[in-house]
């Protein structure tokens, strides 16, 4: 399954015509140059020929640094696969911004409603403005949902699900999803938050371990004595949610410290590489001291001496504006097209081809000369 | 336009030039929620008003309701054109990210492809303004706008040109990038590139019209040649306007034109000075500026054709103290009055120039060559002589601007 056919349970045979006209070749000669969604948007901002946009339709505050949103996309929205994520739009101050967020609930909701929860950091723009002005009515835009940290097609016989922070969000919709579909498995699921005051979904967790036998939960809290566990993520901690984690299909989304901390005992044990997912950008590092060659902007005809920066930062220092979103390398916003040169991608540490090729420009940085078409 | 020094000393044009940066600055850094919702209202005020225009046609039987239908589609492609896609196009709404507002992806009501608009205003028109033999705004290619262009006995017809530009005003500027004059003189070949772009005019223009004189004029049944006429109209008076105060804004006497030679190795400043030379403003309301796109405003457009536009009547009071201060003439004046200037100048530059009034020393009053530098001396007062020779004793701002300028040095 790979996508939900969100229109056929949510609108009817009106709402079908309706879109058959809208989509229709007459009308858009008629709306020609600007297009029908230009119009009807002005009237009724859901009902769009293209592109997802979602209405809130419920505000929730689980602690007070999050907010969760129940979202109604429109019928452009094709559906999600638990553990992947979207982008969402908003506007703060007159400028779109865009971040990445997961959808928490299970994949098959019966209204084709979404949940999001945003954790909020204090230089998050887009996560304060959704906590502080998010209120039922608002419209955001979405992405398609994105990402392969997916559960198998095919089921595994055991799942471990490890998060920490608003990490929770991709492995909740896993959770979920795996109890909705009624998943026979064994399931660990091992969360960590600061403390109690930040710990997201505590209610939910405790009656989905009750129902399901087969699930154990267990939290630890890094800033206070946890529930279960005490300290950040150890190996005996595996052992309070699994029988044998090496047998499991493990699924990790938190903080880059929390990953590297699984990963060095997968490692260990000699285990293949469990599968990751990280929202918080690892501290970029620039090595702006040996950078060399020279940056060209075709389009624009700049050119600058490469100094050492992410390629969106150097063409923004070159006085360019391009498009970009997340700024960290997930929404493919900035990305852009290379005509010569090698770039070192600054999250994996890989370098590129020395070809033509689309590049994410926010998480690039050129070894030697490189041009771009910008 | 003899002297190829510039007026100012190059220090003062690195300040004047500072000064005008910091207005952008500030502008920039201020930039929000305010000027998105500008824009977004303006759009939705232009979608409401084309759909009520279009709607009233359908009724267009009865008089008032063709009229008004017709007014309001007129108004509707006003402003599509002028303050919505000619700003927007210009990447006034880059900083938003809104993929809607995106100055490379616009497209708008007119023939013109918005991509040949970018190139041939965005980057030929405002990198090279008023530079004559680059700048090809500067009578579209078929007018003599300016005495630096050898007359010809074509140019007799410039009056009649002028008319029939300003009739089909769109499809003059949708083949303005094509540079269709150029070939025809045998000046440029029909080569790859220019093909691609009549491909794309081809194209905008089958849609246009598809729309205005195919689509809802056979929708509307009985009301089909009501529909045709009025969206003819809409186009005309459209046509007219947007004429009008394109050609207010770099013909009217008083704006200066330059040499390639001139403009060699600009600096900042000095790219500065010549927008502001060779700009002119129109006085009006707050509608008035609306409907002209706030090119009403071309002088700070000039200057900083990316900032919203709404904001330059914001600015205008900051941009003329600083040009006074430095002794730079402030030309502004009402439509008709700037309109008139640029109507005589079509006229007279039909005839050839006249011994002794051209490439001769310039009759100008005293104390305004005194003070005048003599680059724009030169030019803007040798401009004064022919337009006062030609309507007698009408009124120019040179020696008021002359008299400032004698006070700011003082």
């Amino acid at each position: 399954m790979s996508t939900i056919d969100v229109a056929s349970t949510q609108h009817g045979g009106a709402g079908r015509i309706v879109r058959g006209l809208l989509r229709s070749p007459l009308l858009a000669a008629l709306a020609y140059p600007h297009g029908v969604d230009r119009y009807t948007e002005l009237v009724r901002p859901l009902l769009l020929t293209d592109g997802v946009r979602a209405e809130v339709t419920r505000v929730h505050h689980q602690t007070q640094k999050s907010v969760t949103l129940t979202l109604r996309p429109n019928e452009n929205w094709r559906g999600f696969r638990a553990g992947q994520f979207v982008g969402v739009s908003v506007e703060v101050d007159g400028v779109r911004l865009t971040r990445p967020y997961s959808p928490a609930g299970c994949e098959r909701s019966a209204d084709g409603s979404l949940e999001l929860t945003v954790s909020t950091h204090p230089e998050g723009r887009v996560s304060r403005h959704l906590r502080d002005h998010a209120r039922a009515g608002m419209i955001v835009a979405l992405t398609q949902a994105q990402g392969d940290f997916v559960l198998p097609e095919k089921r595994p016989g055991r799942v471990l699900l490890i998060s920490g922070g608003s990490g929770i969000t991709p492995v909740m919709a896993m959770l979920r999803t795996l109890c909705e579909e009624g998943f026979e498995g064994e399931i660990g699921f091992l969360n960590y938050a600061r403390s109690s005051v930040t710990a997201l979904y505590d209610p939910e967790l405790r009656k989905l371990a009750r129902d399901h036998k087969r699930l154990r939960v267990a939290r630890g809290f890094t800033r206070a004595r946890g529930p279960q566990l005490s300290g950040r993520f150890a190996r005996e901690h595996l052992s309070a949610v699994i029988s044998d984690h090496a047998d499991a299909a493990t699924f990790i989304c938190g903080p880059p410290m929390l990953i590297d901390a699984v990963r060095a005992i997968w490692a260990e044990d000699g285990l293949p590489e469990p599968a990751v997912e990280t929202f918080t950008p690892p501290a970029l590092r620039f090595d702006t001291g040996g950078a060399a060659g020279r940056v060209s902007f075709a389009i624009s005809g700049r050119e600058v001496a490469n100094s050492g920066l992410a390629l969106l930062e150097q063409a923004e220092d070159a006085g360019l504006a391009p498009d970009h979103g997340c700024r960290m390398g997930i929404c493919n916003t900035c990305s852009a097209h290379k005509t010569a040169g090698t770039v070192r991608n600054v999250i994996s540490g890989g370098l590129s081809s020395a070809g033509e090729e689309q590049i994410r420009i926010c998480v690039s940085v050129p070894v030697g000369d490189v041009v771009l078409d910008l | 336009m003899s002297s190829p020094e510039p007026e100012l000393t190059p220090e003062q044009l690195e300040t004047f030039g500072q000064e005008l940066d910091a207005i952008r600055a500030r502008v920039v850094g201020d930039l929000g929620g305010r000027d998105v919702d500008y824009i977004n209202r303006l759009i939705r005020v232009q979608r409401g008003l084309e759909v009520t225009g279009r709607g009233l046609l359908f009724l267009g039987f009865l008089p008032p309701a063709w009229i008004g239908g017709t007014a309001a589609l007129s108004l509707s492609k006003i402003l599509d054109n002028m303050e919505i896609g000619h700003n927007i196009m210009h990447g006034q709404y880059d900083w938003t990210g809104d993929e809607r507002l995106n100055g490379k992806t616009f497209e708008w009501d007119t023939a013109c492809p918005g991509d040949q608009w970018r190139h041939s205003h965005n980057y030929s028109h405002h990198t090279h303004t008023n530079i004559v033999g680059k700048d090809r705004d500067i009578g579209y290619g078929i007018l003599r706008m300016s005495e630096d262009e050898r007359w010809r006995p074509y140019y007799l017809g410039n009056p009649f040109y002028a008319a029939l530009l300003a009739t089909f005003f769109q499809y003059g500027v949708a083949m303005h990038d094509v540079e269709a004059e150029q070939i025809a003189a045998g000046e440029s070949t029909l080569d790859e590139e220019k093909r691609e772009k009549l491909r794309a005019v081809w194209r905008k223009v089958r849609g246009q019209t598809l729309k205005d004189y195919v689509l809802f004029p056979l929708l509307s049944g009985p009301s089909l040649p009501f529909v045709l006429a009025g969206n003819a109209t809409a186009n005309l008076t459209r046509n007219l306007w947007a004429f009008t105060i394109i050609f207010c804004g770099h013909f009217p006497d008083g704006t200066r034109q330059f040499t390639e030679e001139e403009t060699e190795n600009e600096t900042r400043g000095e790219w500065y000075y010549r927008q502001m030379l060779g700009s002119a403003n129109l006085t009006g309301g707050k509608v008035f500026h609306i409907l002209a796109g706030n090119l009403s405003y071309q002088i700070e457009h000039h200057l900083f054709p990316d900032l919203p536009a709404h904001r330059y009547g914001e600015i205008s009071d900051e941009v003329r103290e600083i040009r006074e201060r430095y002794g730079i003439p402030y030309n502004t004046g009402p439509l008709y009055k700037q309109f008139g200037s640029v109507v005589r100048k079509i006229v007279k530059l039909a005839l050839p120039p006249l011994p002794g009034l051209r490439g001769s020393e310039p009759v100008v009053d005293e104390p305004a060559r005194q003070a005048r530098p003599q680059k724009l001396a030169s030019a803007k007062t040798g401009t004064r002589k022919l337009s006062a020779a030609k309507k007698g004793g009408h009124e120019q701002p040179a020696p008021k601007v002359a008299t400032r300028k004698r006070v700011a040095a003082a």
